[in-house]
């Protein structure tokens, strides 16, 4: 059966405003995201629910989001009507989770799949817990995330009643997101902690502070191109606040180890990190075929570049652009069709061409 | 994917390099990439779901009964907790909650919420639940988890309201 594509002048900013470089530390941060597990009362949670409970839920929460004015002019999205590069290309814009788009083996696709998308806020529906309330922030800007997402849960509470426990807050399927059901996270770039091989003493830290990491897309994705997803791991026992702040402190500092790393690089092996990263944008610039890692890793190099001022002329919203655009899901849709996978390496070698060909044409 | 070297093990190690200008990709098992000397300080993320499966089977081995103890609301057993590591709806939490309370403790290192406080909005101002529809949801469930006894329960419960 085929479907229309995907009509994305439909999302609000097109679901991807906090790709704009415009936040905190954005050379270093590309974004921030923080969400809310919830679940309404009166359902078994999701993967225990049946069919036709996911669909109430759902149809409960539609009605309630007339009442929720920061969703005003949002887009609901029916992941279960949708195709899977539709499914896929949600996910590479980072609005849905692997497990609600069914891509993932552990998890099909399930009935009453869905999201609601608004102007950098989003409510997924029937994920691991019926809601998960996110918002996302370009560059490191976690009080400005948790602003929204709290007022979304204020809005949406009064009018769904969400499962909370007198001892234990709200409720989760999962024990580890239960009491306050918060994650921050900051995806975050750290070439220069790699290259000095600082990266396993700084990530080891982490987690003796109560952080953990992830891959470029969270929960059991490989690391790439040295992005890292730096997020609270627990959340109980600690307020909305301490989590916020913890994350924050800790994110700092990780800041500042990351630009002392890059001046120790710049210091003590100066022409060969320059030679490297100009080697990475040429690449970019003239090879006829890519792979998605390649592609991450040698824009990896160039954005370690910008940030060291190396690399003049090119802006680092560029960069983050076609971190998201040059995926296998955005190069289908850009060409009208499925991709096989050279096909795909040949289509994202073009794409970033033409992307640098325009917007780095200052570079020199 | 298998490891490129032996053949046999899942690869878990996967290098870039960069030779002479051309990128060769190699896909190792730990094993192999530890005899190969490849220093691996970026771990791979774990699994959260296997760490909550561990500390739930470290709990002192629960009895048999309270093993098969079903949850009134979804009928999940504390058996379907640990196969997934995930409950089966909000009223698991009350007839797990003793062994849960210890279980919190291991992940959170606390058991006891101390963010926002939240008061449900009153049912008059909820669309009314159908009571019917929501039995009906809880016998499908019994019966697909063959709990018949628990069915029998609700169909009688059903038999009378309608």
């Amino acid at each position: 059966m085929r479907r229309p594509p995907l009509d994305l002048s439909l999302l609000p900013d097109g679901g991807v405003r906090w790709l704009d470089a415009s936040g905190p530390n954005a050379d270093i941060v590309i974004s921030t995201r923080l969400r809310l597990a919830r679940n309404v009362v009166g359902y078994a949670f999701t993967a225990r629910a049946r069919d036709g409970e996911r669909l109430r839920m759902l149809a409960q929460v539609r009605e309630a989001l007339a009442h929720v004015p920061i969703l005003d002019g949002s887009v609901l999205l029916r992941l279960d009507e949708s195709g899977p590069l539709d499914r896929q290309l949600l996910h590479e814009r980072h609005l849905v989770s692997k497990e609600l788009a069914g891509l993932d083996a552990q998890h099909p696709l399930r009935t009453g799949a869905a999201v609601f998308l608004g102007e950098q806020v989003g409510v997924l529906v029937n994920e691991e817990d019926h809601l998960r309330l996110q918002a996302m922030r370009s560059g490191f800007d976690v009080p400005a995330a948790f602003a929204m997402a709290s007022r979304m849960d204020q809005e949406l509470g009064a009018r769904v009643p969400f499962a909370f426990h007198k001892e234990f807050g709200y409720l989760t399927a999962c024990p580890t997101n239960v009491g306050t059901g918060l994650r921050a996270s900051v995806l975050i770039h750290l070439p220069g902690l790699v290259l000095t091989k600082e990266i396993g003493k700084v990530l080891a830290g982490l987690q003796q502070m109560g952080l953990t990491y992830r891959g470029l897309y969270g929960e059991g994705s490989e690391v790439v191109g040295n992005f890292f997803q730096l997020s609270n791991q627990t959340t109980l026992g600690r307020s909305e606040e301490e989590l916020q702040d913890l994350l924050v402190r800790v994110v700092r500092h990780v800041i500042e180890r990351e630009e002392e790393a890059r001046r120790v690089l710049v210091r003590d092996a100066g022409y060969i990190i320059e030679d490297k990263l100009w080697r990475a944008f040429g690449t970019l610039r003239f090879a006829r075929s890519l792979s998605f890692d390649e592609a991450m890793n040698f824009l990896s190099g160039v954005r370690l570049g910008v940030g060291l001022k190396l690399i003049p002329g090119l802006s680092v919203y560029t960069l983050n652009k076609l971190l998201i655009f040059a995926q296998s899901a955005h190069l289908a849709h850009l060409e009208g069709r499925a991709l096989t996978d050279s096909e795909s390496n040949l289509a994202r070698a073009r794409y970033v061409r033409q992307v640098l060909a325009t917007e780095g044409s200052g570079v020199e | 994917m298998l490891c490129d070297h032996c053949k046999e093990r899942d690869a878990v190690v996967h290098l870039t390099r960069i030779v002479d200008n051309a990128v060769t990709q190699l896909h190792l098992c730990e094993k192999c990439a530890a005899e190969k000397g490849v220093e691996t300080t970026i771990a791979l993320p774990q699994h959260p779901l296997g760490e909550i499966l561990q500390a739930v089977q470290q709990q002192a081995s629960p009895t048999a009964a309270a093993d098969a103890a079903v949850c009134a609301f979804c009928g999940a057993t504390a058996r379907d907790f640990r196969a997934t590591g995930r409950l089966g709806c909000a009223h698991c939490y009350d007839s797990m909650e003793s062994s849960l309370r210890e279980l919190l403790r291991r992940l959170h290192g606390s058991s006891k919420h101390v963010g926002r406080r939240y008061d449900a909005p009153r049912p008059e101002t909820l669309a009314e639940v159908d009571v019917r529809t929501e039995l009906r949801d809880k016998l499908q469930r019994a019966v697909d988890a063959e709990q018949f006894e628990l069915a029998a329960e609700l169909r009688d419960k059903l038999r009378v309201m309608e």
